[in-house]
């Protein structure tokens, strides 16, 4: 019997898609059954009353969640986020109602291992409720209290061998594409760099000592995956600088039909035969492709890399072998100063071996951006504030035609005084001497 | 309730403690046939929706079912997928981007059993709990944010609409009738945690009154030249009033240049935002993430507001599947829904959808705002 009416909730158990009450409902039945016996060091009926509280929000149109308090693990300045609710005294059992983030694995890949250790300790100590998984990518343990927190973390750390993700004004938790480990279009081994990365910044992913909040995000190819160039601060954008590879025997595999195109995206609906030109050719947002004689061309020096002739034929068309990353920085979701996207740092870089080029560069942007940023002002509005070239300058990028969609609309242009002959120290008498007052 | 230790000791915090020591390292969890070809796949064919098949340069290949799954996900769920995965897939799966479960097997014989399997298993209340599909030119998963389950500054639910809007568009979520891939994101409120500003369709809660302010407590609760300085548009500004006849120092709001973005409560807790009345969603169409043909682009505002209904939003999930629908009719194989938009006119979306344009549809924000007025004369009557 649950232990509130929610007769609105209840109307979302109906219908196809996975509803997220019956699970809810099926998780505070088994609490309540408690077949392993546990004793639950969290009220037993957390579920219901999130249920509850849920319910009374769909009654009123409104949330019934505090601001969330300081907690976290000793040591710490994220990982965790205090939640309480506004109606402690209807629902106890979410009066406090704390969120534990944990660093997911690249890729998110797991074993049933792994995760049925993840759902012992988070049974005995949470509220059997999790996000799997959070906007940023970490796995979500959604709901416990504050003297379980040290308890999770020393489970958490030695018992499953796991850390904390990000929160606050640190670096979040990176997240990354699968990558090679199951993709044909990876241009490094985003998993690697994740991981890498993420070893390597443990201090700043847990101790804050930023502006605000700096996300990396890696995405194998320019298909974007990990929407890395729209959420992430610091955009990793696989790429290629040689030629795209083509194997004639399968372009025309899929000209005769023999293959579905765009590995068989479209099978819903009849688009009728292939029509490589219509279909691959004119839409090559370049121009730099040709179908001639049943051969097909790309001309190397006009392919932006768009990746579309790649995906619509993916057996005749390889991605090619000189391969590394795009750089771009910048980019976050509306609040404050309205979404930005990232905008092109650095063209081409090494990702491979221990990734030390690309960590060179975050370092130096973190460098004048710990100095100059202001409080909650990601990279993308200190960029804004303070200009790309200030950027490129401070990560030792010699300014290219790759960093901008087009020159500067209007001429008026900073120049160093260095730059500039005689310098900007002028004698006036003497300017007095060629024109008079 | 007995207090069980794990073994901290709250009186020596530093003992047997471990810290910094990351995520675990990812190659533990990858299956065989994953870790023998990574890096060496040399194409994939979807075989169905939500089935594919990644066929290694070595000829190996693995069948990866994806199948949805609702982000807020309890561990007698998670359990049940591990049950599956070690019947079918040698204790291997992984979660997608979008929330999607994958499981994976170098078999083809264990495939069918597996799609069985999953397809079969339902919810007391009738739901899927492994419906399978998200691939291909069809409608993945909704990435979204807490809502009213756990957040303090949403406008919206999110799991609510969520599992509304997946439930009107779920036939697409199993079919690949579209011209291209539809991603759809949800974010209770313009944060927007996940990239729902690069979305096809992006469902963003919003407020629409100015926020409360809490006098009593305003001094107490906030830091106020913090909440001051986190607007964006210069609304908020320090005052002192008097209160019960004595002197408080609190906060003024020009409501006139409030957005309601609600950056000034999550800095101050004195001046709560949500309101019952004034909260609901806006629709932004026509964003994208990928590079691919065209570059990536913001997503639009195309209705200004929609009043939350609970519990099944239907204003909002019968304009979502109406937008779906007329972009399935008239849009070009492989061409995104903002690609087709941007070829017809933004006019002819309003024509064809019967939405109607107001004035809330033109930016008035900033710099950015000026950019996306019409300054040509070309246009369709």
């Amino acid at each position: 019997m649950a232990k509130h009416a929610t007769p609105m909730l209840d109307q979302l158990e109906t219908g196809p898609w996975p509803s997220f009450v019956s699970d809810i409902k099926q998780e505070a039945a088994t609490r309540a059954a408690n077949p392993k016996g546990l004793d639950y060091q969290i009220p037993v009926d957390c579920p219901d009353d999130l249920l509850g509280v849920l319910e009374l929000s769909y009654n009123d149109g409104e949330t019934h969640w505090k601001h969330g308090g300081i907690v976290g693990v000793f040591g710490y300045g994220g990982g965790v986020i205090g939640r309480y609710c506004d109606q402690p005294e209807q629902f106890p059992g979410v009066a406090h109602f704390h969120t534990v983030r944990l660093n997911q694995p690249a890729g998110k890949y797991y074993t049933t291992d792994f995760l049925r250790q993840l759902c012992d300790i988070w049974d005995l100590r949470g509220s059997g409720l999790t996000n799997m998984h959070g906007a940023t990518g970490d796995i979500v343990l959604l709901g416990t209290t504050t003297p379980q927190l040290e308890e999770v973390f020393w489970e958490v750390t030695h018992n499953l061998n796991n850390d904390l993700g990000g929160s606050g004004s640190n670096l979040r938790t990176p997240a990354a594409c699968l990558g090679e480990s199951r993709c044909e279009y990876a241009c490094y081994d985003t998993q690697a760099a994740s991981y890498n990365l993420t070893m390597e910044y443990q201090d700043e992913l847990h101790r804050p000592a930023f502006p605000y909040k700096f996300k990396f995000k890696f995405d194998g190819c320019p298909n974007g995956c990990v929407a890395a160039m729209a959420r992430s601060d610091f955009s990793v954008v696989g790429t290629w600088k040689d030629s795209i590879k083509i194997d004639q025997e399968a372009v025309a595999a899929y000209v005769a039909g023999e293959f579905k195109p765009n590995a068989g995206a479209h099978s819903g609906k009849d688009w009728g035969a292939f029509d490589i030109e219509a279909e691959v050719i004119n839409r090559c947002p370049s121009a730099a492709m040709k179908w001639e004689g049943g051969k097909l061309a790309i001309d190397r020096s006009e392919c932006v890399r768009c990746m579309h002739c790649i995906n619509t034929m993916p057996r005749a068309l390889r991605i090619g072998d000189e391969r590394g990353a795009s750089i771009l920085c910048g980019a976050k979701a509306p609040i404050l100063d309205g979404a930005q996207m990232s905008s092109l740092i650095i063209p081409f870089i090494e990702a491979s071996g221990d990734f030390e080029e690309i960590k060179e560069v975050i370092e130096n942007i973190w460098d004048w951006w710990m100095e100059e940023g202001k409080n909650r002002e990601r990279l993308g509005e200190t960029m804004r504030r303070l200009s790309l070239q200030k950027l490129l300058e401070v990560t030792g990028q010699t300014p290219t035609a790759h960093n901008v969609q087009e020159p500067r609309h209007n001429p008026y242009i900073f120049f160093k005084e260095e730059d500039v002959p005689g310098g900007w120290d002028r004698d006036i008498n003497a300017y007095r001497k060629r024109h008079q007052r | 309730m007995a207090f069980i230790s794990s073994g901290y000791n709250p009186a020596k915090p530093m003992e047997g403690r471990i810290t910094d020591i990351g995520p675990r390292e990812f190659t533990e969890f990858l299956p065989p046939v994953i870790k023998a070809n990574k890096g060496k796949w040399a194409y994939h064919e979807i075989l169905e929706p939500g089935v594919l098949v990644h066929v290694g340069e070595s000829g190996d290949k693995v069948f990866t079912v994806r199948v949805g799954a609702a982000r807020l996900m309890s561990v007698t769920h998670i359990r049940e997928i591990c049950e599956i995965a070690d019947k079918h897939c040698d204790g291997h799966l992984r979660f997608t981007t979008r929330n999607n479960v994958e499981f994976m097997t170098d078999s083809e014989e264990k495939l069918a059993a597996l799609k069985e399997d999953l397809s079969s298993r339902k919810f007391d209340g009738g739901s899927h709990k492994f419906p399978i599909g998200g691939t291909g030119a069809g409608i993945t998963n909704i990435v979204h944010t807490q809502g009213w389950v756990h957040c303090h500054t949403p406008a919206t639910d999110a799991s609510g609409p969520v599992k509304a809007v997946m439930d009107s568009v779920f036939s697409d979520f199993q079919n690949h009738r579209l011209p291209a891939p539809v991603r759809i994101s949800l974010a209770c409120c313009i944060n927007m945690c996940g990239a729902v500003h690069c979305s096809d369709i992006g469902l963003v809660g919003i407020h629409r009154k100015p926020p409360m302010i809490d006098h009593e407590w305003t001094d107490q609760l906030c830091e106020i030249p913090l909440a001051v300085a986190s607007c964006p548009t210069a609304a908020v500004r320090p005052t002192k009033i008097e209160l019960d006849g004595k002197k408080v120092n609190t906060i003024a709001i020009k409501n006139e240049r409030c957005m309601y973005c609600g950056n000034c409560y999550t800095m101050c807790p004195a001046l709560p935002i949500s309101d019952g009345e004034g909260d609901g969603v806006v629709i932004m169409v026509g964003g994208k993430v990928s590079n691919r043909i065209s570059q990536p682009k913001f997503s639009k505002v195309v209705v200004a507001y929609i009043p939350n209904e609970m519990p099944r939003w239907p204003t909002l999930t019968e304009k979502v599947k109406l937008i779906i629908d007329i972009y399935a009719d008239n849009a070009m194989k492989y061409e995104r829904l903002g690609d087709w938009i941007e070829r017809i006119g933004w006019e002819k979306f309003f024509e064809l959808t019967g939405f109607e344009f107001t004035e809330h549809l033109i930016d008035d924000f900033r710099d950015h705002a000026y950019y996306t007025w019409r300054q040509t004369t070309q246009f369709k009557f």
